[in-house]
C-alpha cells in the first residue's frame, strides 16, 4: 500500500467516523462540532484529489460560514448543553435497516458498473485561471449564465432571511409601547421595593 | 497518485450519503436535520469532483457543477435558519412535530 493510499483510507475513515458522531451524539452543540470535523475531511478529501480551488472554497463556505451559522442558531434557540431526547428504538432499528439496505443497494450497483479501474492517462490540473476564464465565458461551454442566476439567488436569499427574521410589530403594541415607559406613582413606588428585596436577596 | 480506484472513492460518498439519511431519518430536531442535509449535499460534491477527475481529466464541468452546489447549499441554510428561528419565535420549540401549522 502507497502512501497516497494510506493517505486516502485515513481521510475517508476521519470523515466517516465524525459524520457518524455528528449524527449519533445527544448534545446538540457537539454534533456541530463533528459535523465542522468532517466538512474539514471533505476538504482534506478535496486536496487529495489535487482540487485545491474547490478545497478552499469548501473549507471557505462550509467551515467559516454554514457551520458557524448553525452554532450561532443552536445558541439561539437552545439552552446549551441540554441533551437531546433519545429516538425510539423502533424508528433506529428501521432507519438503521433502511439505510444498510440502501448502502448495499447502491454498493451493489457501483460494483458491477464496471468503471475504469484504470487512471486517466491525462493528469487533472485544475488552475484557478482556467475556472475563472471558463466561468465566465459566454461562449460554448462557459459558464456565465448560471454564474448570473447564482448570484441572483443569493440576492434573493439574503433579501428573504431579511424578511423572515425580522421581528414584525404587532398592530396593537405599536400604539400601547409609547405609553408603558412612564409609569405611575404606584408602580414606581412598587419597583423600588422590588429591586429592594432583590438587592437584599442578593446580599443574603 | 491515484492508484486508488474511482469505486472506492464512490463508496465513501455513498457511505456518506446514508450516514446523512440515517440522521435525516432519527432525528427529530430542524437543526440536526439541516446537518444530515449538508452531509448528503456534501456526498455529491465529492462525486461529482471524483467524476471529473477519473473519467474526464480534460474538463472542468464536475469542478462547476461542486461549486454552484457549495453556493446552493449556503444559500439555503441561511434560509432555513432564518425559518427556524421565526418558528422557534412563535412555538418556543424547533421539533419537526410542532411545524405541523407551518403550512401558511
Amino acid at each position: 500500500m502507497s502512501a497516497t493510499q494510506f493517505i486516502f483510507y485515513l481521510i475517508s475513515a476521519f470523515v466517516l467516523g465524525t459524520a457518524v458522531l455528528a449524527v449519533t451524539t445527544r448534545k446538540i452543540f457537539r454534533s456541530a462540532i463533528w459535523l465542522l470535523f468532517s466538512l474539514v475531511g471533505v476538504a482534506g478529501l478535496y486536496f487529495w484529489m489535487q482540487v485545491e480551488f474547490v478545497a478552499a472554497v469548501q473549507i471557505i463556505v462550509y467551515v467559516g460560514g454554514v457551520v458557524v451559522l448553525i452554532i450561532f442558531s443552536i445558541f439561539l434557540t437552545h439552552h446549551s448543553g441540554g441533551e437531546l431526547p433519545r429516538p425510539p428504538l423502533k424508528r433506529t432499528i428501521f432507519s438503521m435497516l433502511a439505510v444498510l439496505f440502501g448502502f448495499a443497494f447502491s454498493y451493489n450497483l457501483i460494483a458491477e458498473y464496471g468503471f475504469p479501474t484504470t487512471v486517466a492517462e491525462k493528469p487533472f490540473v485544475v488552475s484557478v485561471s482556467d475556472i475563472g476564464e471558463q466561468m465566465l465565458d459566454t461562449r460554448q461551454y462557459g459558464y456565465v449564465l448560471p454564474f448570473e442566476v447564482v448570484s441572483m439567488l443569493l440576492l434573493a436569499a439574503m433579501i428573504g432571511c431579511i424578511v423572515i427574521a425580522m421581528r414584525s410589530i404587532p398592530q396593537g403594541k405599536a400604539i400601547q409601547k409609547p405609553a408603558t415607559p412612564m409609569p405611575a406613582n404606584g408602580g414606581n413606588i412598587h419597583s423600588v421595593v422590588e429591586t429592594k428585596e432583590s438587592m437584599e436577596e442578593k446580599t443574603t | 497518485m491515484s492508484t486508488v480506484p474511482l469505486t472506492h472513492i464512490l463508496f465513501v460518498s455513498t457511505a456518506l450519503f446514508f450516514i446523512g439519511m440515517y440522521g435525516l431519518f432519527t432525528r427529530r430536531n430542524l437543526i440536526t436535520m439541516l446537518m444530515s442535509i449538508e452531509l448528503i449535499l456534501n456526498s455529491v460534491n465529492i462525486n461529482f469532483v471524483a467524476f471529473n477527475k477519473y473519467l474526464y481529466p480534460d474538463k472542468l464541468n464536475g469542478v462547476f457543477f461542486s461549486l454552484f452546489i457549495i453556493t446552493v447549499a449556503a444559500a439555503e441554510a441561511a434560509v432555513a435558519i432564518a425559518i427556524i428561528i421565526n418558528l422557534y419565535r412563535s412555538h418556543r420549540s424547533i421539533d419537526v412535530e410542532g411545524t405541523e401549522e407551518m403550512r401558511f
